[in-house]
């Protein structure tokens, strides 16, 4: 089905699909008052974080805002990974506010 | 909602709001009001622009004003006084903007004030707000039942009824419902133009009623004689297919597309839809 539609129907992708689009993703950040450059920042924040315990596979990630309505929005992430970092490479990370949380804790 | 439901006796205050300007919100009140008053209603429409005023000429009553909402407010008229009864119909009155004073002269107090005063002598009160998101707004959005949001199938319109329909939202005066103004069936065939489908799937708020656009509209408004009152206009259909959606009849959407082309009912199959 799809590949008939694609051969006919979306032949010529009009500016009325991209205008879809460009609203779609300005409005996700409009809603929950996250622009897209923070948005990023934090993706390659919580990307180092993995990254100290998987070897990711960069190339392959995808952290997207999903909304079902305006009032509730949820961050989906996909990170695939190759294999685990050396032990040591875990250990040097520096998550100080997260340590002392589980420290009081135990 | 339910409770706000019950405590109201009388009238349905409807707010007319868009967030940015120029997309038809007036003309939209105009010929809602009149749409309504035809279908045998008492109608009130209230021009909540103040400093802008436009609703009068719109409906061809620029000439009679004596008093506007401000005066009201401000206690040297009495709603009465400021009331203009519409040329054609007995039961459609508009309440003019100040259009010498600004936005901070009325409170939404005070709106809300003149909207309770109004309840038990008309079955509808229309509000057409001012664009923007300031006390102009929020003067239109207190007293309100229900919100309809004018937009026109294009992004800075989308993207600011977005905002209003947060802010909406936010004042648990939700959802609104949505008009889509100003569509143009050809370019929106062409793939040139948002869809009202489109428009439904980004803003996920119901349509109350999709408007063509219709160059009746402009001389409508050259003559101040709303489109609604023209029977051979396709906008005019539409803003009066919203009326009556309004007062409850389940009226189905005009067919704007005309009939589907060869290639599209095939696609059709393959599609599901």
């Amino acid at each position: 089905m799809g590949i008939i539609k694609s051969l006919f129907g979306r032949r010529n992708r009009g500016s009325g699909a991209t205008a879809k689009d460009r609203l779609r993703f300005v409005l996700q950040h409009d809603r929950i008052h996250l622009p897209p450059e923070r948005m990023e920042a934090m993706k390659r924040e919580i990307l180092a974080v993995i990254a100290r315990y998987l070897v990711v596979d960069q190339d392959r990630v995808e952290i997207d805002l999903e909304q079902r309505d305006r009032r509730q929005s949820k961050l989906i992430a996909e990170v695939p990974f190759t294999g685990q970092q050396p032990a040591n490479n875990a250990a040097d990370a520096q998550l100080p506010a997260m340590s002392a949380d589980t420290a009081d804790k135990a | 909602m339910g409770s706000e439901e019950k405590s109201r006796v009388g009238a349905q205050v409807i707010t007319v709001s868009s967030g940015k300007g120029g997309v038809g919100k007036t003309t939209a009140t105009a010929n809602l009001g009149i749409s309504l008053a035809s279908l045998g209603k008492r109608v009130v429409v209230i021009d909540a622009d103040i400093g802008l005023r436009n609703l009068d000429i719109i409906m061809g009553l620029e000439n009679r004003i004596v008093y506007d909402l401000v005066d009201v407010v401000e206690g040297r008229s009495k709603l009465r006084q400021a009331m203009i009864k519409h040329k054609r119909f007995d039961d459609l009155f508009l309440i003019p903007a100040a259009q010498t004073r600004d936005k901070m002269s009325v409170s939404p107090e005070d709106m809300v004030q003149v909207t309770d005063d109004l309840r038990q002598e008309c079955d509808y009160i229309l509000i057409d707000s001012p664009a923007g998101i300031e006390r102009g707004f929020r003067n239109a959005l207190e007293p309100a039942d229900e919100v309809l949001i004018v937009t026109n199938p294009e992004v800075s319109a989308v993207r600011d009824a977005d905002r209003i329909i947060g802010l909406i939202e936010a004042a648990e005066k939700g959802p609104g419902k949505l008009i889509i103004n100003r569509l143009k069936t050809d370019l929106v065939r062409k793939g040139e133009m948002l869809s009202s489908d489109d428009v439904y799937d980004i803003l996920g708020l119901d349509i109350i009623g999709i408007i063509p656009e219709d160059e009746l509209v402009l001389s409508a408004s050259n003559s101040g004689v709303p489109v609604t009152l023209n029977m051979n206009s396709q906008a005019g259909l539409a803003f009066n297919n919203i009326a009556r959606r309004i007062i409850g009849e389940d009226v189905p959407f005009m067919n704007l597309h005309g009939n589907p082309s060869l290639l599209r009912r095939f696609l059709r199959l393959f599609d599901g839809r």
